[in-house]
């Protein structure tokens, strides 16, 4: 696989939170806001590749029984990073995240690149999918939290966006807004998939045609 | 006493871990496709819950406020959880294989569940004695087996029903647990905080 797909495929054919359905704890729940999404998915990206890397690394010495109790340890030292440079630097954000900033570590998406890819592959591809799947996170988190933001609260990174007479539809900011907003983003993503597929198909058939017909003319 | 009793209607209803908090939603949306697998995800929630932030409570308390290691929490607290889960399951199984049968291939599961770890940190955050956090555990456990009891009885529903395309599956489960939220909204302000 080139570097390039290795890069993309994160982004869309296999988007970690759209396509796999992983990580949707922090997803839901600091998706309401922009600020908070971006923030999120950053440090998320950061923890991602932080032990991508260390994994990619050790892959060699880890016994195949103990690793993941090593695997676990490695995210927890970089989600730790993270809590502290949070903690220390951006204490608002530090204050909104709350009590995902430690769930990282439970987040479905670094323990599965770690298994399924960094414990396989070399550094550099371990680093370009880490970015790639960062990368996919971050959009779909951002733009759940654009939606929920834009609907329930009338804003977008603290920008108002209509005159005041806009009455804001406050559920989607709550937490069924966040299952029903994604859920409609995952029948929209799915929509567009069936839509290629189609298309697909309906090109295939139309060159077979052509070539039957083609065929048929020099009988 | 009356305190505890607030403590356990919050954590099962009010804040429910699932709806509310959004703990532990991969296994909610991985196990919940019968009735039958979500009790015996529920069980071994609460069970593993109950235990995880008892031990991982205790661990605060003893050695990491006394010897001053508290930004050591989430490497400690993650890695009580996974011995504890791998204990659990080595006991079971030679304790009571009948119970290791039912809840076996969801335990190893519960590692990655966040809201096993998200339990244990919440307590240390809310500040709760070891009495509080006990019943603050069991009731998380419980609201968790509530809400993924009726989740999966409404989804053993979506066989009979004509769903469009697009929204088959994570989709319209989603959908679901957001209209379930809702519902469990009603139960705001049961009690006074």
């Amino acid at each position: 696989m080139s570097l390039k797909n290795n890069f993309l495929k994160g982004i869309w054919n296999n988007n970690p939170v759209l396509i796999l359905l992983l990580g949707f704890c922090p997803v839901l729940a600091v998706s309401t806001t922009v600020i908070d999404a971006l923030g999120m998915g950053i440090s998320t990206t950061f923890v991602l590749l932080g032990s991508n890397i260390v994994i990619s690394l050790i892959r060699g010495f880890v016994p195949k029984k103990m690793r993941i109790p090593v695997f676990i340890v490695v995210i927890a030292t970089f989600v730790t990073i993270v809590d502290l440079v949070l903690y220390g630097f951006f204490f608002e954000l530090h204050k909104s995240l709350g009590l995902f900033i430690p769930l990282i570590v439970v987040n479905c998406i670094v323990l599965g690149r770690a298994e399924a890819f960094a414990s396989k592959n070399s550094l550099l591809d371990s680093i370009v999918d880490a970015l790639g799947m960062g990368v996919g996170f971050i959009l779909a988190i951002v733009v759940l939290a654009a939606i929920r933001e834009i609907l329930g609260n009338g804003t977008i990174m603290g920008l108002t966006l209509f005159p005041q007479s806009y009455q804001p539809v406050i559920v989607a900011i709550l937490p069924p807004g966040a299952f029903i907003t994604l859920g409609f983003m995952l029948a929209g993503m799915n929509r567009i998939n069936i839509g290629r597929e189609q298309r697909e198909k309906a090109r295939k058939k139309a060159l077979k045609a052509m070539k039957n017909t083609k065929q048929s003319n020099k009988e | 006493m009356g305190n505890l009793i607030i403590i356990a209607i919050d954590a099962m209803l009010i804040s429910n871990i699932v709806l509310m908090r959004f703990l532990g939603i991969c296994p909610y949306m991985g196990v919940s496709k019968k009735q039958e697998t979500a009790v015996g995800m529920g069980f071994a929630v609460i069970f593993v819950m109950t235990f995880a932030t008892l031990i991982s409570f205790i661990v605060q308390k003893t050695v990491l406020v006394t010897f001053n290691l508290e930004y050591l929490q989430t490497i400690v607290f993650i890695l009580v959880i996974a011995s504890l889960v791998q204990m659990v399951e080595i006991v079971m199984k030679k304790i009571a294989p009948a119970l290791f049968d039912a809840l076996g291939i969801y335990l190893p599961l519960i590692t990655t569940n966040c809201a096993i770890l998200g339990v244990a940190l919440l307590t240390i955050q809310k500040d709760l004695n070891l009495l509080q956090a006990l019943i603050f555990a069991v009731a998380s456990g419980i609201g968790y087996m509530i809400a993924i009891f009726i989740f999966a009885g409404i989804r053993e529903r979506f066989e009979f029903s004509s769903i469009p395309k697009p929204f088959k599956d994570a989709s319209i489960a989603l959908i679901t647990a957001g209209l379930l939220s809702m519902a469990f909204f009603g139960f705001t302000g049961l009690v006074k905080i």
